[in-house]
């Protein structure tokens, strides 16, 4: 509150020195304005409204092989995505990759940078290992989990360590009972991923003062669990609270995993693959896909306004 | 029109466009320098899939070079999904002027691809008469047709022997020999990853057809059912070669020990005997239906042109020098990688190659037990026919379940290609 009454205080004595002024300070910053935000409204117009609005336009026609329909069909493809089954089916699909995925992450990262920011020497180098992976693609990683560690053959590495163990080979991938899949998708994504959050976390728990754990000691604050949890937890609750948000956005824009580990499913596709196969691929209905899309935006739009309002975020400084 | 204007600066059409131009700047560092100051500079886009065998690209891109006329820069697709990246490229302005597909009415009812009969006609009766049946629609033909792949079981004889294992000649006994020839290194039977490679070859052997003449629904039978049957009893059984560092197109599964028998085309015929020599033998996908016949799918590629491009007419010229005129070209397109039937009967008939030994014998399972691509059978319908193999087969849901899914998806996009 305090900065806002000296600018209001500043700002009529500044008018009185310059009186010709005022107009064309406002002219400038209108100009200025619109200098620095205009490429970028630009591009936000041109690479997402218009075809945000298009794909709207889009998904009341039959438009197969064409983005440029001409038969106007209402709610018909509206109809087709929520009754067919597939799309609703990746909801679900999305939402156990969810529940799996942003867990184990916020752990494994949380865990990784709580023994990294313990080390006395090397901590660099860990640093570094550790966050490796996250500069290695998506698809990359993807097909070396396929071809080399959770391919199906005697010698794949996975199907080797189980054999030191007299247990037999698992197809991973091309059998879903039981869905071992999950396990490839997560452990690629996992170790794509955690190694990037696990700086976030580095740098949170950095932040936090030492003063807090000395007065912890002092008040008789066991090392180890105690400490951890009503000192280093709730002071990384922030951090935390960004990587949840971080995670789930991530997983939502899961695609390649699972579009080059899983071929010629009916399974283990979540919403954008699903539309990817419906819009892109093979069918090339784009018609449906836009349907399935402006649906999936909705949904979005109205998850993030609840979270808004039950985890307080866009309230401002004052909720805090 | 004016939302075709406006197409140009769709995101995705923009960044495909980017990404067009990154992937064609080694293909113009090679097609520039090709010491044609002549060209016209008329550029043609061909778009191939990415053939596995040692050659083909670069004789693609030979033939390409050789011609006169205009220049043609080549696409090379690699990866799985060669469809979808050619249909979205279709609907840019990008698109390819020439490309190479399977013969698909969805293509021929918008209008994409253009009739060809100009210039097939004057030597229509030298090509294979299956190949110009599966290429026409109300009396026009669209595509050339540049091999035809037939495609069958490949088996290790010494494997058999040592197994007591006959060649199967159904699909019960298939099942059986996949458990006999099944050890703790190697696996009885591969069918590919995705085990889809064969529906058509299933639905056939258990005496059934994808559509039936009046273009309904026929492969939803009580035996391909039963049929389906068989391959979860196999798929389940532990037998069959499953996540393959390699697919089923690729002869490394048979090549490097890791199955007694797999599911191939002909193009691999030549590595594999180089890599085993006589211990080689092929036989047709068994019946699987009492009184059916084996069956052995004739793929193959055809060329096709973009009829929404804006060189129609040079396309089609190129098209016809290098897939109607070139005989050689056409002639080392099928017979020196790969080994794949050529649907000229000319070509076909001097093919020393095909003559003797293996090739023999898989040119006369093509003639006996192929059949051909329907072309009212597309790729919606290939998907749906796919989701059935996933469903009962990996999945393990009840297979009249499965296809009756199928059937919606099928019968709804029957009514929108026949009304």
């Amino acid at each position: 509150m305090s900065t806002t009454t000296t600018r209001d205080a500043t700002r009529p004595a500044s008018a009185k020195v310059s009186p010709t002024k005022p107009r064309r300070g406002a002219q400038g910053r209108t100009l200025n304005f619109w200098l620095f935000t205009g490429p970028f409204l630009i591009g936000l117009v041109i690479f997402v409204y218009i075809p945000i609005g298009w794909s709207i336009w889009l998904s009341f026609f039959e438009a197969r092989y064409t983005v440029t329909p001409s038969t106007f069909i209402g709610f018909d493809n509206y109809k087709q995505m929520l009754t067919n089954g597939d799309f609703v089916r990746s909801l679900g699909t999305f939402t156990v990759f969810a529940v799996i995925i942003v867990p184990v992450t916020w752990a494994l990262s949380l865990g990784l940078a709580l023994m990294v920011h313990r080390l006395r020497f090397m901590k660099a180098f860990f640093r570094s290992v550790f966050f490796l992976p996250t500069a290695c693609s998506f698809v990359a990683a993807s097909l070396i989990w396929k071809m080399s560690i959770f391919s199906g053959v005697r010698f794949g590495l996975a199907n080797t360590v189980l054999g030191w163990f007299g247990i037999e080979n698992i197809a991973w991938l091309a059998n879903p009972n039981p869905p071992w899949y999950w396990l490839v998708i997560v452990t690629v994504r996992l170790w794509l991923q955690a190694g990037f959050y696990m700086i976030l976390f580095l740098a949170a728990l950095q932040n936090i003062p030492p003063e807090l754990y000395e007065a912890a000691a002092i008040d008789g604050a066991k090392p180890g669990w105690q400490t951890f949890r009503h000192i280093t937890l709730p002071q990384l609750r922030a951090t935390s609270t960004a990587v949840i948000l971080l995670l789930l956005v991530a997983a939502y824009q899961a695609f390649d995993e699972f579009f080059n580990l899983l071929a010629k499913t009916t399974w283990g596709r979540p919403p954008l693959v699903e539309l990817y196969y419906t819009a892109l691929g093979d069918n090339q209905d784009y018609g449906a896909g836009s349907a399935g899309a402006v649906i999936l935006t909705l949904l979005i739009c109205t998850v993030t306004l609840l979270q808004g309002k039950f985890m307080g975020f866009g309230r401002g400084d004052e909720s805090k | 029109m004016s939302a075709m204007s406006s197409n140009n600066w769709d995101r995705r059409s923009v960044l495909r466009a980017a990404a067009g131009l990154a992937a064609l700047g080694p293909l113009a560092a090679c097609g520039g320098n090709t010491g044609r100051a002549n060209g016209s500079g008329e550029v043609l886009t061909q778009y191939f899939h990415a053939y596995g065998e040692a050659g083909t690209q670069e004789a693609i891109k030979r033939y390409a070079k050789a011609y006169k006329e205009a220049n043609v820069s080549t696409q090379w697709i690699t990866g799985t999904n060669f469809e979808s990246k050619l249909f979205s490229a279709l609907l840019t302005k990008n698109a390819p002027d020439v490309f190479e597909f399977h013969p698909q009415l969805q293509l021929i009812k918008s209008g994409q691809v253009a009739p060809l009969d100009d210039i097939i006609n004057p030597v229509k009766d030298d090509f294979n008469p299956a190949d110009i049946k599966s290429h026409t629609v109300d009396g026009k033909i669209y595509g050339v047709r540049m091999i035809d792949d037939p495609q069958f079981f490949f088996y290790r004889k010494s494997m058999l022997e040592k197994a007591g294992v006959d060649v199967p000649q159904t699909l019960e006994e298939l099942a059986e020999a996949a458990e006999k020839l099944t050890t703790d290194k190697v696996k009885g039977l591969f069918l590919g990853n995705n085990m889809v490679s064969t529906n058509y070859a299933l639905v056939w052997a258990a005496g059934a057809d994808q559509l039936n003449a009046k273009n309904e629904i026929a492969y939803h039978t009580d035996e391909v059912a039963a049929a389906l049957k068989v391959y979860r009893k196999m798929f389940t059984s532990g037998h069959l070669l499953l996540d393959a560092p390699a697919d089923y197109w690729d002869p490394s599964a048979l090549v490097q020990g890791l199955t007694a028998i797999q599911w191939c085309g002909m193009w691999a015929m030549p590595v594999m005997q180089k890599a085993l020599g006589d211990d080689l033998g092929i036989f047709p996908f068994p019946s699987a239906a009492s009184g059916a016949k084996p069956a052995v799918y004739n793929g193959g590629w055809s060329m096709f042109v973009n009829a929404k491009g804006k060189k129609v007419d040079e396309a089609k010229e190129y098209v016809k020098w290098l897939w109607i005129d070139q005989k050689k070209y056409q002639e080392d397109w099928a017979l020196s990688y790969g080994f794949h039937v050529p649907p000229r009967i000319s070509i076909a008939e001097s093919a020393t190659k095909l003559k003797s030994g293996l090739p023999a014998e898989g040119v006369k399972l093509f003639s006996d037990y192929g059949r051909f691509d329907n072309i009212n059978w597309t790729q919606a319908m290939i998907t749906a026919l796919e989701g059935v193999i996933a469903d009962a087969v990996r999945k393990g849901v009840d297979p009249e379940k499965a296809l009756d899914t199928a059937d919606k998806k099928v019968n709804r996009e029957l009514k929108k290609l026949f009304g």
